[in-house]
């Protein structure tokens, strides 16, 4: 896991993604370091939430292959892609908290189900994970009774909770106000910076991508696979390709010289 | 509000060595000497077991080869200082990352309280906001069939608004679909009237009015009944958990702000096709239920199909069939608008819609049975 830091946290190979046998994105080579903020951009409908899909193994890899820190995702036997699932965490795009329990029973579902701590224990732990996301003292509330902005929150402190070596997210900022939108990255910066986490971020969020983000694949509907790849405002400035800058500058291409 | 979240992995090391915590005794005091990769997801020491047969003055921490720590080592080392806490232990956590010692501190921190909701906890304020909701339902109802009224006849008036589309196609699931598992039922239900008939009237030699048995029961009662009670599981649910979802995703408030009537676009179809298919379903189910009796009629008391027949028509006449339909046409009315009032009554989330669905049938169930029991009397004084 990231105890070694020459392994690459993900590093997927050839792969081919989509639903039923049906690629809709091929010949996808990419790495990403651990520690790394991670952002997998483009249009809608271009396949970045299926190729998310396909990492969190919701969905197997149609070819190719998706290693974790050195070991095959996709040739894993069910128990240990079980075992590598614990090292994931993931915010889902509507933080898909479990409308039934209250963010503390959220977050210790996952703490109940992988690890041996008495229930004393799991509060504990609870209350500090939503304590981390600035919800201290919101445990006993229903995910109907907070807003959005808390609930994606409230989302990542469980999806932080058997303390993964990665975290996905699926469009974070979708749905939230400006602001919102940057105190949640503020949030993953933190989580990234002084917890080691890699970060991988599905997302279409200019502002998101180009204040924290490390590393961008662009991947595009018609080339159905990644057109670009760098550091984002490397890739805004020096990229010849026209679909590169028209995506990173909303529209507008710059006359290259 | 945002906490510093703290650096996990301290140092990288060569191979996965299990957590482990040692103890060192010198004089009164205690040294843990800490090392060993700290995952909440494996195996690690347990304070209690170490602290046991201990006793010293003061307790410090020491660091060897910690190769990665995380909440599993917090947990260890708040577990230490609350023991120290309790047996008056001077505890010494200057060794520790600060990371670590930010977040003990913070899991000490007896001062979080929660953020008070506006939850009833007081049994009279919950009793009192009952029957406030209560008071609340009842206008919900009203308004509801008020607002019904108010779009069918606007609707009868301008045809050309109404969905005919979404009529026809609601016919077609909640008429259509349904003929098999109605069918069934009802032919079963024939059979039962017949078998449990011909067991009395044999005894008294009267077989031949197995066939009155039958034809009064079905046309009058168990046709129009049996039928309700399918649709209501049926299609009643399904009103409730299409229109409670469709709530949740903000569907019926997009057609509310462009003006549009949700009961129009949404109720007044699905009312129309249930009224006008539960008769059918109710007539369909009719003659399954007399092909039922015929069979065992056949098959036990050796009554011919056509002198069946020619006894059911001497009690059965068109006002038995009648009472049927107006029965089977208000409980499909009965059946939409429990459903669709369900639905749109449903909260925003998951389980809301689910309750919708169960709600939307037991009311129909209740109510059904009620109004059979109406009809009873009504058609009693009426002498229909």
């Amino acid at each position: 896991m990231n105890k070694s830091s020459s392994l690459p946290a993900i590093k997927a190979t050839d792969l081919a993604c989509g639903y039923d046998g049906v690629a809709i994105m091929e010949h996808l080579d990419f790495v990403v370091q651990p520690g790394e903020i991670f952002f997998i951009i483009g249009g809608s409908g271009c396949g970045k939430s299926t190729l998310l899909r396909h990492l969190i193994g919701l969905n197997p890899a149609i070819a190719g292959d998706i290693e974790v820190f050195g070991e095959s995702f996709v040739r894993a036997t069910t128990d240990r892609r079980r075992q590598l699932l614990q090292t994931f965490g993931v915010l889902y795009q509507g933080s898909a908290l479990w409308s039934s329990l209250t963010l503390e029973e959220n977050i210790m579902l996952p703490l109940e189900e992988y690890t041996d701590l008495s229930k004393k224990e799991r509060c504990q732990v609870a209350c500090l994970k939503l304590a981390q996301v600035g919800l201290s003292g919101f445990a006993d509330y229903y995910p109907s009774e907070i807003s959005g902005g808390m609930k994606k929150r409230a989302g990542l402190a469980r999806a932080l909770a058997l303390d993964p070596s990665i975290v996905f997210f699926d469009e974070p900022s979708a749905g939230l106000d400006p602001i919102t939108s940057r105190e949640l990255d503020e949030l993953i910066q933190q989580v990234s910076s002084e917890q080691g986490t890699t970060c991988v971020i599905v997302s279409h969020e200019l502002a998101s991508i180009f204040s924290i983000g490390n590393r961008v694949i662009l991947l595009e509907k018609k080339a159905r696979t990644i057109i670009a790849e760098g550091p984002p405002k490397e890739l805004a400035i020096n990229s010849d390709d026209p679909r590169v800058r028209e995506f990173l500058h909303r529209g507008d291409i710059a006359p290259t010289a | 509000m945002l906490f510093c979240l703290v650096r996990l992995a301290t140092m990288p090391a060569s191979t996965s060595r299990p957590a482990t915590a040692v103890i060192r005794s010198e004089d009164n005091s205690l040294t843990v000497v800490l090392s060993g990769e700290w995952r909440i997801i494996k195996e690690r020491p347990d304070w209690a077991q170490l602290s046991k047969s201990t006793a010293p003055t003061d307790l410090r921490f020491e660091l060897a080869e910690l190769a990665h720590w995380d909440t599993s080592l917090v947990l260890f080392v708040a577990a230490a200082a609350e023991w120290c806490r309790d047996h008056n232990v001077a505890c010494d956590l200057e060794n520790l990352p600060k990371a670590l010692q930010r977040l003990v501190a913070h899991f000490d921190d007896k001062t979080r309280h929660p953020v008070p909701k506006e939850r009833p906890h007081n049994f009279l304020e919950t009793v009192g906001q009952a029957a406030l909701e209560i008071y609340q339902k009842s206008l919900q109802y009203a308004r509801f069939v008020g607002e019904c009224t108010i779009s069918i006849v606007y609707l009868a008036r301008n045809p050309s608004k109404f969905r005919w589309r979404d009529t026809l196609a609601e016919m077609q699931r909640c008429g259509a679909m349904a003929l098999p598992i109605t069918g069934l039922i009802a032919f079963l239900v024939g059979v039962i009237l017949a078998y449990s008939g011909a067991v009395i009237l044999r005894q008294f030699g009267g077989d031949i009015w197995v066939a009155d048995l039958v034809g009064v029961t079905m046309t009058r009662e168990m046709a129009a009944m049996m039928t309700a009670i399918v649709v209501a599981g049926r299609t009643g649910a399904a009103f409730a958990a299409e229109i409670g979802n469709m709530r949740a995703n903000e569907e019926v408030d997009a057609l509310t702000t462009l003006g549009i009537r949700p009961i129009e676009f949404l109720v007044v179809p699905r009312l129309v096709a249930l009224g006008v298919m539960m008769p059918l379903l109710a007539l369909y189910a009719n003659a399954l239920g007399v092909v039922g009796g015929m069979a065992i009629a056949w098959g036990l008391l050796d009554i011919p199909p056509a002198a069946f027949w020619v006894e059911m028509l001497t009690i059965v006449d068109l006002s038995d069939l009648m009472t049927g339909m107006i029965k089977a046409t208000t409980f499909g009315a009965i059946i939409g608008f429990a459903g669709c009032l369900r639905g749109l009554q449903a909260n925003r989330s998951a389980s809301g819609v689910g309750e919708a669905a169960t709600s939307a049938v037991v009311t129909s169930i209740l109510l059904i049975i009620v109004s059979d029991a109406i009809f009873a009397v009504l058609f009693n004084i009426l002498g229909w």
